[in-house]
């Protein structure tokens, strides 16, 4: 049989080994699997309860009782790191998700209506590109206190913009393909191509994008809590954890605050590795 | 001497199951247009580009090429260089891909002109002028100061030529030069290629997938078929006694345009599809294709070129397919 | 008009135009088209780029919206917009189309026989084993099988793909389908190929056939009437073979030299290239 036929007979297990590329991206992609299941079964993975601070023990370093050391508190360090990866990974989850979505639906909305309604869009869009996602974070926990819905809700309408400029552009571009003429032709509605044909089409691609921004999400959300206006204490949280070392790192002790920031650089660049690999490859897949 | 000469040339790319080229022999010589005739897939771009030693990367080769006597497989860059910027210039199928968009033609024609030859402004843009004139545009000085996008396609084929011409060529490689184009622009390129290059005396290789241009604007016509030449003869002999089983297959695949009268000749054409670079055969690569194919014998060893008369045919069957051949190519006389 | 004439005519076009604005320029894409085909019947529209022939193919088949003219569909008027599920479908059981490029018009994510399957369920097959039926049939008609339809596009060769794309055309059942140059991006071996499976298909279902080309040699082998469209303009609409013999519209005569052969005088069609059309006049391409 030919070898382009072999593309059927595939099993999933060839069809996984084909998407593995370089070492360095399965390395990314083994962190975040390994990260995400830490996520998932953080209260029996962490030794100790990370709320918990044990006066006196305040600031020692590694050691059998304490992996990662303890921070000012004396609360243990590895398990604020396990525990806080819950709330440092949902957050951003949340905002891409959201983001993901919503401008999935503006971008489609845009690209297949055009004329004066893409034009509007287009505008919009800038307008709301012109904001920093960071700043209207903070502005929403000013306007709405403190924690993660605000930032989560704001961030999302911040994100938003890229996924949605992004669909414009693939699905102009995709449009243009007699294919999708040929499903209009053949009277399928506008709703259906738009959706079920053209999307999955484009799909890998802003697939790729959301995966890069999820990491940059990430660093927003770590940044706001290190401000002191995400998650609140005593919830565990990677950026919270390094605002509370901030005095440690002042006095020569800056593992607690370290750990933390490893990690949220550790997931950013993962994400962003993975993410550009695989759009890369589905992208090249499709021709 | 000939200006252009293939001996035994073979390209092969790792993870392919035939060579991209196999043992290719062709020459031009000066005041000759040859034509390279094949399907998509067949190589035959893969051979002009390989007089400009411009072979696919990470390519195994073998065989020569020489331009005007100057090998070029395994060549340094500085000979390269001498051949691209003096013996060889190509013309490609799409002009537009040619041409940065943002710069005036006139910067695209003088550009080599000033930079290797060291011209001044001045010198360089009569000399550009004049070939544009060459190429039969109405007003060279205003379209010097034009931009790409205000040419028409046909137009702008006729900058690129005068760009190949800059140089003062003595060979030129035109690969698909008026496929992007209309029927009558077509005509109107070929006659531009044909004048200069019975004025200047030039070698021409035209590398081409209708058989019908070549024949109308060519001495003699290689047909080439999955990476291997599979005939050669002068055109007229090619085109009334086609040997190899796939040239006469193709002159059955396109409708005559003048037939008799009554209902149109129903036409033969060849069955399956061109060979992929992941597909090989032991023997003739045409024989999955061939109505001739003779189990035992075309499916054994590929055939090499023998002569036959004026012609050169890599068939087995070449003595005896002659005649059933003309039974199976339901073509009027030209 | 009478009934009986009417009901054996699939297609009547009259007064067709289009035009284009960039800036405040204004193009005629098409201009006073008119022509009408019968049952079985196979008209070439013959021009070269911009003689507004592929605009002429997109007003057939409702992507683009004349700004004057009318096009009857047996007998019916093609309605300039379309509003709900029946009028879509009824819509594009008046007219089907087959694109230039084998490679970009099928969808690269699924495979042919879910392409065509999700078109035999969008025009009312519900029965899944009647669909898979119906399926085979439109496949066998098109010279393809059980392996091609469980094939992903890119899976397949050129002639393959634009195979399928007339299969799933045919599976809609139309009066008429247009063929945009849906053999000039083929291998002259394939092209050959393609052009028989159309005049067979032609000769087996009565289909009324619109075949858009710049090539006249297919055209006179698919066609028995040939329209010639010029910057817009019809010059010349007769049977292909007398259009052929005889040419009478000087730009006819220029396309019919223009195509190669031996005798081919490349000099003089150029020279009477630029008596037809003054350079001055040849704007961007």
């Amino acid at each position: 049989m030919s070898a382009p036929m072999a593309g059927l007979t595939r099993g999933p297990a060839a069809r996984l080994r084909s998407l593995g590329g370089s070492r360095l991206e399965n390395l990314c992609l083994g962190l975040l699997v390994l990260f995400v299941l830490v996520a998932v079964f953080a209260p029996w993975l962490s030794p100790q309860d990370p709320t918990y601070g044990e006066l006196g023990t305040g600031l020692v370093g590694p050691s059998a009782d304490h992996w990662l050391g303890t921070d000012q508190g004396g609360h243990d360090t590895f398990s604020a790191l396990v525990e806080g990866s819950r709330t440092s990974l949902v957050g951003p989850l949340l905002v891409v998700l959201v983001s993901t979505v919503a401008g999935i639906a503006i971008g489609l909305f845009s690209a297949w209506r055009g004329g004066w309604a893409d034009t509007v869009i287009g505008r919009l869009l800038d307008v709301v590109f012109a904001f920093p996602a960071l700043l209207v974070a903070i502005l929403a926990v000013a306007v709405f206190g403190k924690g993660m819905t605000a930032p989560v809700i704001a961030m999302s309408v911040a994100y938003m913009p890229y996924t949605a400029r992004l669909v414009r552009g693939l699905a102009m571009q995709e449009q243009a393909r007699p294919y999708i003429a040929a499903y209009r032709v053949q009277g399928h509605s506008a709703l259906y191509v738009a959706v079920r044909r053209l999307l999955p089409n484009i799909g890998p691609t802003v697939l790729a994008q959301s995966t890069v921004n999820f990491g940059y999400a990430l660093l927003d959300l770590a940044a706001l809590s290190f401000l002191g206006l995400g998650v609140q204490a005593p919830t565990p949280d990677w950026g919270a954890m390094i605002n509370q070392s901030q005095a440690a790192v002042l006095r020569g002790q800056p593992l607690s605050a370290v750990v933390p920031a490893v990690a949220v650089v550790v997931v950013v660049v993962a994400f962003n590795i993975v993410g550009e690999n695989v759009g890369d490859r589905l992208a090249g897949r499709k021709t | 001497m000939a200006l252009l000469e293939y001996e035994n040339l073979s390209i092969a790319l790792p993870g392919t199951a035939r060579p991209v080229l196999d043992g290719i022999d062709l020459t031009v010589s000066a005041g000759e247009i040859v034509a390279l005739v094949g399907e998509s897939g067949s190589g035959k771009s893969v051979t002009a580009r390989s007089a400009l030693g411009l072979f696919p990367t990470g390519a195994d080769l073998d065989g020569q090429v020489r331009v005007d006597g100057t090998e070029v497989v395994g060549a340094d860059p500085a000979a390269l260089r001498s051949i691209r910027t003096g013996t060889a210039s190509m013309i490609f199928q799409d002009p537009r891909a040619g041409i940065n968009p943002v710069r005036r033609i006139g910067d695209f024609l003088t550009e080599s002109l000033r930079v290797s030859n060291g011209w001044d402004k001045g010198r360089a843009n009569a000399r550009a002028a004049e070939l544009l004139a060459a190429v039969g545009l109405p007003a060279p000085e205003r379209h010097l100061r034009q931009y790409p996008y205000e040419l028409s396609g046909g137009m702008l084929q006729r900058v690129m030529i005068a760009g190949a011409l800059t140089a003062g060529p003595r060979l030129l490689l035109c690969d698909e030069p008026t496929t992007a184009l209309d029927v009558s622009t077509q005509a109107e390129i070929m006659a531009i290629l044909g004048r200069l290059q019975r004025e200047r005396d030039l070698g021409m290789l035209l590398i081409t997938h209708d058989i019908e241009l070549a024949a109308a604007a060519c001495d003699r016509i290689y047909v080439m078929y999955a990476g291997r030449i599979v005939e050669t003869a002068p055109t007229a002999q090619l085109f009334e006694t086609p040997r190899h089983p796939y040239t006469a297959g193709l002159l059955g695949s396109s409708p005559p345009l003048q037939a008799p009268d009554g209902p149109p000749v129903r036409l033969t054409p060849i069955p399956g599809s061109p060979m992929g670079l992941l597909d090989s055969a032991p023997g003739c690569s045409f024989a999955a294709r061939c109505r001739l194919a003779r189990p035992g014998v075309c499916d054994r060893t590929a055939p090499r070129l023998e002569r036959h008369g004026e012609a050169l045919v890599a068939c087995h069957l070449a003595e005896e397919s002659l005649t059933s051949v003309d039974n199976t190519a339901t073509r009027e006389g030209s | 008009m009478t009934v009986e004439n009417s009901a054996r005519t699939l297609l009547r076009v009259s007064g067709l135009r289009k035009t284009y604005r960039t800036g405040k320029t204004e193009v005629v894409a098409v201009d006073g088209l008119s022509f009408s085909l019968q049952a079985g019947g196979a008209l070439g529209i013959v021009g070269e780029s911009g003689s507004g022939k592929t605009t002429t193919a997109r007003m057939l088949i409702g992507l683009e919206r004349p700004d004057a003219g009318q096009i009857l569909v047996q007998g019916e008027p093609l309605a300039p917009t379309v509003r709900g599920r029946a009028a879509r479908l009824a819509r594009a059981k008046a007219v089907q189309i087959v694109f230039q490029d084998p490679y970009l018009s099928l969808d690269a994510r699924i495979t042919i026989g879910a392409t065509i399957d999700g078109t035999l369920r969008l025009h009312g097959l519900a029965d899944p084993a009647t669909r898979a039926a119906r399926m085979r049939e439109l496949l066998a008609q098109v010279g393809l099988g059980e392996r091609e339809a469980a094939a992903l596009p890119r899976e397949l060769s050129g002639g393959q793909r634009q195979r399928a794309a007339i299969a799933r055309a045919l599976a809609v059942e139309p009066a008429v389908l247009v063929l945009d140059e849906a053999v000039s991006a083929l291998d002259v071996s394939v092209q050959a190929q393609v052009l028989n499976l159309l005049s067979d298909i032609r000769r087996d279902t009565g289909i009324g056939l619109v075949f858009v080309s710049h090539d006249l040699a297919v055209v006179r082998y698919v066609c028995d009437e040939a329209l010639v469209l010029y910057r817009g303009r019809t010059m010349e609409h007769r049977p292909v073979a007398e259009l052929l013999s005889d040419p009478g519209h000087p730009y006819t005569q220029l396309l019919l030299a223009s195509v190669p052969r031996p005798d081919w005088d490349p000099d003089s069609i150029s020279r009477r290239r630029r008596e037809l059309d003054p350079p001055a006049a040849e704007g961007a391409g």
